[in-house]
């Protein structure tokens, strides 16, 4: 019943096979370009094996601290001098160190990249630790850490994580504590980055307004005779298996001064790679996303009007990460609303979701397709999740198939492997009294 | 880069102005349609309204039942929202290009058509004042709400947005109706439609769909003005809380002023020039800025900015920072007005103007990625003075000189034209 008012429907390639360009540089370190001639910028973006799971216990938020650290400056420019260099061009560098992984990149016209590729290279290669902007930072860092203690969001997040995984590294705060930051020295920094800086693993991918071979060589010529340290050797961190809780976990931090209250509910996920990874992608879209945040929308905010904001995140990674429900709600409808959340979830555990309601959110997944590489910033992401998950460079054809095979059955069945209302963990934060 | 990119304007009888501007670079498309309504037209008892008939418009149609709306842009592979500011509300659809016809359809019919359901309407009275309990739960919030309240003491720019509690409270249902009847329909609205669409097909279908909606009166004019601010306002927000937080605003210019450019670069200068992407993928260009500089580097604050925002009466002009623990607000004000001195006595310099010009030609062209962030600069710009101000955008930061800098400086950042706030956590105990 729709209307055609669109040109070209078929003129647009999609990424695949034959538009992504792969090279290796000398020290082994991927590459991946996709030329976009559709606006004069380009984006770089690529990730190391340094993360939050390497912290030392006693001084978790290391890799965070280590990442911000290296964009102060190098042997030859200060943070300042950087700053001064890349900005006056519009262009940005950022180093970010997440659970496994730290990332790494910027934005710039694509006549600038070059300067981009020069900083980010000096960066990685010859960061220098100067004492004072250490220092900087640690006192940004705590103030930045009692702000978040009067966030009641962040504080259920948290909270939530932390009874979840217990004592498994997945369980640390990434931007460390008020407690281990201070212990944070510069040579646990220097060694962290000896450490876990390293070429070995490394992917890196450019989209833009640039030639695939001339960021290829761009590249090698920065990044291809890096070597890390040999005296350290690559660790690879080895993760502990993650088991889901066995029991009913509850947390309550009380704000009083506060007026609404935050509340995260759920258990233990998958990992990316999981067969069954599908199958709950589009499960957790009818819970929690599908129109206005799904049936958990559909029920808790707008029957009930309990929530402005209720969803559910499947956060799929590496390893097992988190399969929860986000709300925030008023003091005296806490109860209902966890109520009506665990309801939804028993629900489609114990129905098949409708026909409709699979093809709906097939067609939503495979629709939005289109948007999230609309950007470089979009193509750039998708990218280095199809290196880093080893999905192949057809991904993004095959996705749509993919998704449609996707039954009622699996999903009920993936709900039921995970969702579990009787052992679960539950956080709430904000001016409430369990 | 914009040249070569036409914007197709057209009206139709019934007023609806309609802004077509065909992008090819990827089969997307978005369809916005901007409402003149805003806090601004809000009188004092039903302050929030604007916002809470916005939330009323996703409530469904006859023809677009209750929940159908968002359910369908997102089945076909569609993202949809709506907002509300000070001078306007908007709603977008973004779509693959071959189905934006249903984002056309779906703004048709309830420009007009919108139910205002009694039970829907208390529904959302919840929801709404658990947005508002959710913004107060953050400190710069209820800093900004004083600050406001007290630089306004004529124009409804003085509260919120989202409007007080006890407003939200009492407003009923036949209020909300008036107000949807009163501001929505063609009369009062833009559409915009940006992507890789065809301008004359476009132009077809939105005479088949939005002709037939009738004219209604003239919404009335917003007639209070500002007087002008005779000497400096004060006040001290005293709540729980962990870090101390400034805020300073000073009366400026609205969007349609010549001034309006040199404040934006001004504000480049004082903070990086602002990312234009309403979608993300934002790129700061502030730590080699005057205010990081002075007041980050330093270790007085942790963050540290201003803000200049577009507006169709005259605004405000905004300075934040978040004080460094251990240090005191006292000392970040002073840094902040040393500043602010620096800019009236010193012009600034050629190459610093001409930094803030290639931020701003860098930010413009990556906000020009997304047909979304496209629509959003037509339509915004379009509320407060004319879409081709975005088309000229660059022209006009280019024309702005030091001297014109130092002018608007010494102009608007005085003493008596501003009001300052402090956010001090009461456990909170002077270094």
């Amino acid at each position: 019943m729709g209307v055609y008012l669109s040109p070209s429907p078929n003129e647009h390639a999609p990424i695949g096979p034959h538009t992504i360009r792969h090279f290796t540089l000398t020290n082994g370190i991927r590459v991946v370009v996709q030329e976009n001639h559709t606006s004069p910028s380009a984006v770089i973006c690529g990730h190391l094996w340094a993360g939050n799971v390497s912290d030392p216990p006693e001084k978790v938020g290391l890799a965070d601290f280590t990442a911000a650290a290296v964009r102060r400056g190098s042997t030859t420019r200060t943070y300042q001098e950087i700053n001064e260099l890349v900005e006056s061009v519009g262009a940005s560098v950022f180093f970010d160190a997440g659970r496994r992984l730290t990332r790494f990149g910027g934005k710039s016209l694509a006549e600038d990249l070059t300067l981009l590729v020069d900083v980010l290279a000096d960066l990685l290669l010859h960061p220098s630790f100067p004492p004072q902007e250490i220092e900087k930072l640690r006192g940004q860092a705590l103030t930045h850490l009692k702000e978040l203690e009067d966030d009641t969001r962040h504080l259920a997040d948290r909270e939530f994580r932390r009874l979840l995984y217990q004592d498994h590294p997945y369980g640390w705060p990434v931007e460390g504590t008020l407690e281990s930051i201070p212990l944070i020295q510069r040579n646990d920094l220097v060694t962290f980055y000896q450490t876990h800086y390293r070429p070995e693993g490394a992917v890196i991918v450019v989209t833009g307004d640039v030639s695939a071979e001339t960021v290829a060589e761009l590249l090698e010529k920065h990044l291809g005779s890096w070597r890390g340290d040999p005296s350290y050797a690559a660790v690879a961190a080895e993760m502990p298996p993650v088991s889901a809780p066995q029991d009913a976990r509850r947390s309550v931090r009380v704000l009083s001064n506060k007026t609404q209250v935050d509340i995260v509910f759920g258990t233990v996920g998958l990992p990316r790679t999981a067969p069954d990874f599908y199958a709950a992608r589009v499960a957790d879209t009818i819970l929690g996303h599908m129109g206005l945040m799904g049936r958990l929308g559909d029920t808790v905010r707008d029957q009930l009007g309990l929530a402005y904001y209720v969803y559910s995140t499947l956060e799929a990674g590496l390893g097992p990460g988190p399969w929860s429900v986000s709300a925030g709600v008023a003091p005296e409808h806490v109860e209902q609303a966890i109520d009506a959340i665990t309801a939804e979830i028993v629900r489609m555990r114990d129905q098949l979701v409708s026909e409709q309601e699979l093809e709906d959110a097939q067609d939503y997944l495979t629709g939005t397709l289109p948007l999230r590489l609309e950007t470089n910033e979009g193509i750039t992401a998708t990218l280095l999740n199809m290196e880093l998950y080893g999905l192949g460079d057809d991904y993004i054809i095959r996705y749509p198939s993919i998704i449609r095979s996707v039954t009622r059955d699996e999903i009920q069945a993936v709900v039921r492997k995970y969702l579990d209302v009787e052992r679960f963990a539950l956080a709430v934060a904000g001016p409430y009294q369990m | 880069m914009i040249s070569h990119l036409e914007t197709v304007e057209f009206c139709l009888s019934n007023g609806l102005k309609v802004l077509v501007r065909p992008v090819h670079s990827a089969p997307v498309a978005t369809c916005w349609v901007w409402y003149r309504v805003g806090s601004r037209n809000e009188i004092p008892g039903r302050t929030g309204i604007s916002h809470w008939v916005e939330h009323m418009m996703f409530k469904g149609t006859p023809a677009f039942p209750k929940g159908s709306i968002m359910r369908l842009i997102n089945k076909n592979g569609g993202q949809i929202n709506g907002f509300t500011s000070e001078d306007y509300t908007a709603y977008f659809e973004t779509l693959p290009a071959d189905r934006i016809d249903l984002a056309l359809r779906i703004e048709a019919d309830r420009m007009a058509n919108s139910v205002f359901d009694p039970a829907e309407v208390e529904a959302e009275r919840t929801v709404i004042i658990s947005e508002r309990q959710g913004n107060e739960n953050f400190p710069e919030f209820l800093l900004n709400e004083e600050v406001v309240a007290l630089a306004f003491r004529a124009h409804p720019y003085r509260h919120q947005v989202i409007g007080w509690k006890e407003d939200l409270r009492r407003i009923t249902r036949d209020e909300l109706w008036t107000h949807y009847r009163t501001y929505y329909g063609p009369h009062n609205a833009v559409l915009v439609v940006v992507g890789d669409i065809s301008p004359p097909a476009v132009q077809k279908r939105v005479e088949e769909l939005f002709s037939a909606i009738p004219a209604g009166d003239p919404p009335p004019p917003v007639i209070a003005s500002e007087p002008p601010q005779m000497s400096e306002r004060r006040v001290v927000v005293r709540r729980p809380g962990t870090a101390q937080y400034f805020l300073a605003a000073f009366h400026v210019p609205e969007a349609r002023h010549p001034d309006s450019f040199p404040l934006l670069v001004l504000e480049a200068v004082l903070s990086g020039a602002s990312p234009m992407s309403m979608t993300g993928g934002a790129t700061a260009t502030h730590r080699s800025a005057r205010l990081y500089r002075v007041l980050v580097e330093t270790d007085l604050a942790v963050r540290a900015g201003c803000d200049y925002s577009f507006n169709l009466d005259p605004g405000l002009f905004l300075f934040s920072a978040t004080v460094r623990d251990g240090r005191s607000l006292a000392e970040v004000e002073a840094a902040m007005w040393k500043q602010i001195e620096l800019l009236q006595h010193e012009p600034v310099s050629v190459e610093e103007l001409q930094k803030a010009q290639k931020q701003a030609r860098a930010q413009f062209a990556y906000a020009l990625e997304s047909v979304t962030n496209q629509g959003f600069w037509l339509g915004l710009m379009e509320m407060v003075d004319t879409y081709k101000s975005f088309e000229s955008l660059l022209d006009k930061l280019a024309a702005v000189t030091p001297a014109d800098v130092q002018r608007v400086a010494q102009t608007y950042l005085t003493e008596t034209n501003r009001t300052v706030g402090w956010f001090v956590p009461t456990d909170h105990r002077e270094a």
